[in-house]
């Protein structure tokens, strides 16, 4: 996809994201919409994934760490083809596989996720899989920064390097807020680069709701031979809605009937602009 | 205190766990044994040294091993997360919970030294609580063997399972139960290991051979006890369950674990709701702070041993 494609289907994923939210009256609405550009660039340009190699062992691997932004999730499978999109119509509803993180019952999703500082680990045991199997697959790792205190990530990071794991890729959505305050206030992990790079890991920042800077970087994996790649991908809480942009209730806050209106109208003000 | 069963020349299960997992490795690459500095006390050093591509150390770090089991279990390996049974089940349940339970990833969980095998350790060491937390979890089978034989057939059964399975068992030196020629072992199948009529015995792990000790001292005084080794806490073999508690006149239970939430109050719960209420007694570890001692000093405090059993029979059928 050219840049623009890609900005566009960024828009288009944060339209519907908030279009099934609303509809289920619940969701993780900020968090979705910062890490929307990453799952974007990761499904559209750079994995190896797809609804017809999804049972094939040779496919790359997404494991959502940050279990609770599954909208985001969702709403790009259904774009690759993993399921009909009016499926998403049921997000939350009785019986309903799509629920508020993700599950394997839903097509495309490798792993149950939800409980926090889980998602790393089996990236880790997955890609010693890889490496034990001589298989080319790569795995790829999405965290909050919110999750950086489970100690299960830092457990995760010494196996990572102590395996030489450079088919492992760690993606940090780092947008600063969690549900309680930003992350500083709450537990300051900072600084996130030298802490993985003393860890043994290959460090690279980017502007994570930049798509052409993400494709840029995520195109050059590993960032070293030898060891695992950790992006700090600095994005925006709420990305896109100016009225939910660095704003705490947005963590899990729904839009009103208004609210989502001018949502709609700002995201496709901004598809004009691109 | 000297322990109940002579140390020689019997083996413990975590032996017999160890020869089967290399045995089993031998013709299959995909037996990979995962340790968080637990080689050395689960027996898998032989292991390390004749597989090293397939053993993967995580270091103390037990919410990893599990974590990495899965991840690794997710790709086709057949894993066993190894490590004893107070953290694995402890620290690391939300892994086993989420990660492999409920994604269903078919990691084998290897808790070892289970109990009260570190009896003077203390508390942080034992695992009185891992029957409960388990069976309140979705989708996990639950398995103590008793002896040599069912340790083994536990083992090659669990790497041809394609489900979570939980595997306890302690380090003491165990005498076989019973002559097992054309047996055919079965993850839900209860073992008879001796028939009666009057009291059915039903343990799991290492205190089955303690019930069948009790079953012949019960036979000097003229009472006969059907002890069957339920190797199985889920799924509880509830048709063999049923069938003794109606055939005999009271139910005892054994079990190395609190006496809630484990294999006694299974099968009452079962028993109770089809009905079938007999004098039933579940033997286990009390709630109460854990007396301090060996393995065998606290299960003869609480009477886990072939006296107690029989005294809590003979007081049922009274």
């Amino acid at each position: 996809m050219t840049t623009k494609e890609l900005k566009q289907k960024s828009i288009e994923y944060r339209k519907k994201i908030l279009q099934y939210i609303v509809k289920a009256k619940a969701g993780h609405t900020g968090g979705s919409l910062s890490c929307t550009d990453i799952l974007n660039v990761l499904y559209n340009e750079i994995m190896n994934v797809s609804p017809q190699n999804f049972t094939s062992p040779d496919r790359d691997r997404y494991i959502q760490s940050k279990g609770h932004t599954v909208e985001a999730l969702f709403v790009v499978l259904a774009d690759k083809g993993f399921f009909p999109e009016e499926d998403l119509n049921t997000l939350c509803q009785y019986k309903s596989h799509y629920i508020g993180h993700p599950t394997r019952k839903v097509n495309g999703v490798e792993q149950n996720t939800g409980a926090l500082g889980h998602g790393l680990p089996i990236a880790v045991g997955t890609a010693i899989a890889a490496k034990l199997d001589n298989k080319d697959f790569r795995v790829f790792t999405l965290l909050g920064d919110g999750e950086m205190p489970e100690g299960s990530n830092w457990e995760a990071a010494l196996s990572a390097a102590h395996y030489k794991l450079d088919n492992l890729c760690a993606i940090v959505d780092k947008n600063n807020l969690q549900i309680t305050a930003t992350t500083a206030d709450v537990c300051n992990t900072d600084p996130l680069d030298e802490k993985w790079k003393s860890f043994g890991w290959a460090v690279k920042e980017v502007d994570g709701n930049d798509v052409e800077a993400l494709k840029n970087v995520l195109s050059n994996l590993p960032f070293e031979a030898g060891k695992p790649s950790f992006l700090i991908a600095h994005t925006t809480k709420g990305k896109g809605v100016s009225y939910m942009e660095n704003t705490l209730k947005w963590h899990h806050g729904v839009p009103s009937n208004e609210e989502y209106k001018q949502a709609i109208r700002e995201l496709e003000e901004s598809l004009l602009t691109i | 205190m000297a322990e109940q069963v002579n140390a020689l020349p019997y083996k413990a299960n975590l032996d017999i766990y160890s020869e089967t997992l290399q045995r089993l490795a031998e013709t299959d690459s995909n037996i990979i044994a995962v340790t968080s500095d637990s080689r050395g006390s689960g027996k898998l050093v032989p292991f390390g040294k004749k597989f090293p591509a397939q053993i993967i150390e995580v270091g103390i770090a037990e919410q990893n091993l599990v974590g990495v089991a899965a991840g690794l279990a997710s790709c086709g390996k057949k894993v066993f997360a190894t490590s004893p049974a107070c953290f694995l089940t402890a620290r690391a349940l939300e892994q086993i919970k989420n990660d492999v339970a409920y994604s269903n990833n078919p990691v084998n969980v290897v808790g070892i030294s289970a109990g009260v095998s570190y009896g003077a350790l203390g508390t942080t060491h034992h695992s009185l609580h891992d029957y409960a937390a388990l069976r309140a979890i979705n989708n996990i089978i639950i398995v103590a063997p008793a002896d040599n034989y069912e340790t083994e057939q536990a083992i090659e059964v669990a790497a041809k399972t394609n489900a979570p399975v939980y595997l306890r068992f302690g380090k003491k030196p165990m005498p076989p139960l019973k002559e097992t020629t054309g047996e055919v072992f079965q993850f839900g199948k209860g073992r008879v290991i001796t028939e009666g009529t009057d009291v059915a015995i039903v343990a799991c792990g290492e205190t089955v051979y303690p019930a069948l000790e009790a079953a012949h001292l019960l036979k000097e005084k003229n009472i006969t006890a059907t002890v069957i080794s339920m190797h199985t806490i889920r799924p509880l073999d509830t048709d063999l369950l049923a069938h003794v508690a109606q055939q005999c006149k009271a139910v005892v239970t054994v079990e190395e674990h609190s006496v809630y939430g484990g294999l006694g109050e299974a099968c009452a719960a079962y028993l109770l709701q089809q009905g079938i209420c007999k004098p039933f007694k579940i033997i286990g570890i009390p709630d109460e702070y854990t007396v301090t001692g060996s393995q065998a000093d606290i299960f003869n405090h609480y009477g886990i041993n072939k006296e107690g059993i029989a005294a809590q029979a003979m007081k049922l059928l009274q």
